[in-house]
């Protein structure tokens, strides 16, 4: 890994303990109310400031990092998994199945993709868990392609040939020998999907449809910093530092290993 | 496209043929098959539609109302105009029908026909995305234009900056454009959509993200054009750089670009829904937004249609414009 990328490795480490433990690096509660500090400025005590209804915005940062993570990396898993799943089938249950699914993946990305979500959540109700539904069935198709003409691509690669030339199942061929070789350029997809997911994800909550308050979620918090922009700068910045930090950290780690698996491809 | 794979004797004629005016041919052909493709595909998303309503929890009739009150004689009126007493293929056509012929029906929630409404935001929004993308494309061109530069540091710096204006979620980009120059400035006003002075924040902020992944591609497009052996030529006719970068070079570079037009289109759709929610601007993305938590299924469904078939005729004239600007693409695979 080049020198350049290790600060951001770090900081995707760090993100990842904070998701998983908050409380190593926060004592405050995101969710106590001091009404003796609403909206103070970042200060000693409050090392970023207080939001509407005093409450730390460092630590609700802290502990938003779960929420705000969570959705988006759900969203490629349940997004990756799906895609697999249906790029094999179209691409080993003969021709019709193909038509049948490959039109099917169109008919999904005819739809704007948020306005797809919007269609799920509509129909499932707002919260994390539809949000990552949502965003999983928009980002679906494209797994599927990349799975499918993997797939294909192997189809004529001697030592598939050779498997079923022993006498495989076909079932056994594609578990043993085709998802293993398939799998570099589906997870290079899904790290590039990673870093769109998350602000996908805080747009959601941004626009009310993710974890119900009083959930600490960075978009959600932006959110809230609407109606005292012209009072208060730093809850309308903070989070978006947050945001924006995460993603740049997901998609150059992402794209360092996209590389590597290219190499190793070509 | 196998269907277009299959006209390669019509193909071969106009390849041999294109200086005489046999090239519209195909043209008319690519239109035909992508109609009949989007077609199909609008199809798949209006059946979709009808198999969510089928399935969600409650009887169709209580799911079209959401949770409006309404008296038994419209409910009643929902019931004959749906057919939904008949059996279940039959509604299908009822509703296909429906569709086809342009009822989306009435939202009951806002007691308006969906027609009515849409109609209403539909400007808004349009307006926001035409400036959007006149914005990215001269953003785009400048900065490419400007950042295509021999030295090494001169791009690492622009690239540097590309993916920073990426990985910022368009909505907080709007935040904190409000904040500078609305809050503090005082120098755009902080919500309204009427005057065109409310439209430069909003413009700015959705088309920030495009422009700065089209300036790359851009960038990659020059300094690649540079190397051709026409510019050689150019420049040995004496051909100024400004001259030789706008005129000769930049055409070469927007090749790849239309391919990321579909794509722009498809992102701006969805970021003006977000965006329009910052600003409070009217448009489609603020009655898509109560649609959904008000579960207004009529409503829904009509914003998700109306919003494919736009994005499906904008694909359409993309491919259009990639056979108009690149005769390339008319042979190989088309």
């Amino acid at each position: 890994m080049p020198r350049s990328l290790w600060p951001w490795t770090a900081v995707l480490v760090v993100l990842a303990v904070m998701a998983a433990v908050p409380s190593l690096f926060t004592g405050i509660d995101p969710d106590a109310a001091d009404l003796n500090a609403l909206l103070h400025p970042p200060s000693a005590g409050h090392w970023l400031g207080t939001d509407q209804n005093g409450r730390d915005l460092y630590a609700r940062i802290v502990y938003g990092a779960r929420p705000s993570l969570l959705i988006g990396t759900g969203a490629v898993l349940l997004a990756l998994a799906a895609g697999v799943v249906i790029g094999v089938a179209a691409a080993q249950l003969g021709r019709v199945a193909d038509q049948v699914l490959s039109r099917s993946l169109d008919v999904v990305l005819s739809v704007p993709g948020l306005l797809l979500v919007f269609l799920v959540v509509a129909v499932l109700g707002p919260g994390s868990g539809t949000a990552a539904v949502g965003l999983a069935v928009v980002s679906m198709p494209g797994f599927a392609r990349v799975a499918r003409s993997e797939v294909i691509r192997l189809r004529s690669a001697q030592y598939v040939e050779a498997a079923h030339g022993f006498g495989w199942s076909r079932a056994q061929v594609v578990a043993r020998h085709v998802l293993p070789n398939a799998a570099g350029p589906v997870l290079a997809l899904a790290t590039v999907s990673l870093g769109a997911m998350i602000v996908a994800s805080s747009s959601l909550s941004f626009v009310g449809l993710g974890p119900r308050p009083p959930t600490a979620e960075w978009g959600a918090m932006l959110s809230d910093s609407r109606e005292f922009l012209a009072l208060a700068w730093w809850p309308a910045v903070f989070p978006g530092v947050a945001i924006t930090v995460a993603v740049l950290a997901v998609t150059f780690v992402g794209q360092h290993l996209n590389r590597r698996v290219e190499g190793r491809l070509s | 496209m196998a269907g277009v794979l299959k006209t390669s004797p019509a193909g071969a004629a106009a390849r041999n043929g294109r200086r005489s005016g046999q090239g519209r041919e195909t043209l008319v052909r690519l239109v035909l098959v992508r109609l009949a493709a989007s077609a199909g595909v609008l199809w798949g998303a209006v059946t979709v539609t009808f198999v969510l309503l089928q399935v969600m929890p409650g009887s169709t009739a209580d799911v079209l109302l959401a949770r409006s009150s309404v008296g038994p004689e419209v409910r009643a009126g929902i019931i004959a105009e749906y057919g939904l007493d008949d059996p279940l293929p039959v509604q299908y056509l009822t509703y296909l029908g429906r569709i086809v012929r342009g009822e989306l029906g009435e939202s009951y929630v806002l007691r308006r026909p969906v027609w009515d409404e849409i109609a209403a935001q539909f400007p808004g929004t349009l307006l926001l995305v035409a400036t959007t993308l006149l914005a990215t494309v001269v953003a785009s061109v400048v900065l490419g234009v400007v950042s295509a530069n021999r030295r090494a540091w001169v791009r690492s710096l622009f690239a540097s900056a590309e993916s920073l204006v990426v990985a910022l979620p368009p909505f907080w980009l709007g935040l904190l454009l409000l904040t500078v120059f609305s809050f503090t400035l005082h120098w755009f006003p902080a919500i309204g959509s009427s005057s065109p002075a409310g439209l430069v924040l909003p413009t700015a902020a959705l088309a920030a993200g495009p422009a700065a992944v089209v300036a790359g591609v851009l960038r990659e497009g020059l300094l690649r054009a540079m190397d051709e052996p026409f510019v050689v030529t150019a420049r040995a006719r004496g051909i100024g750089e400004a001259a030789l970068r706008l005129r000769h070079v930049l055409r070469h570079a927007l090749l790849p670009v239309t391919t990321l037009l579909g794509w722009i289109a498809g992102s701006l759709i969805g970021g003006a829904v977000i965006i329009e929610i910052v600003f409070s601007r009217q448009g489609i993305g603020r009655l898509a937004l109560s649609a959904v938590t008000n579960k207004d299924m009529p409503m829904v469904i009509a914003v998700v249609l109306v919003t494919a078939v736009a994005f499906v005729l904008v694909t359409i004239a993309v491919d259009i414009l990639t056979w108009v600007i690149d005769p390339r693409t008319r042979d190989a695979g088309r």
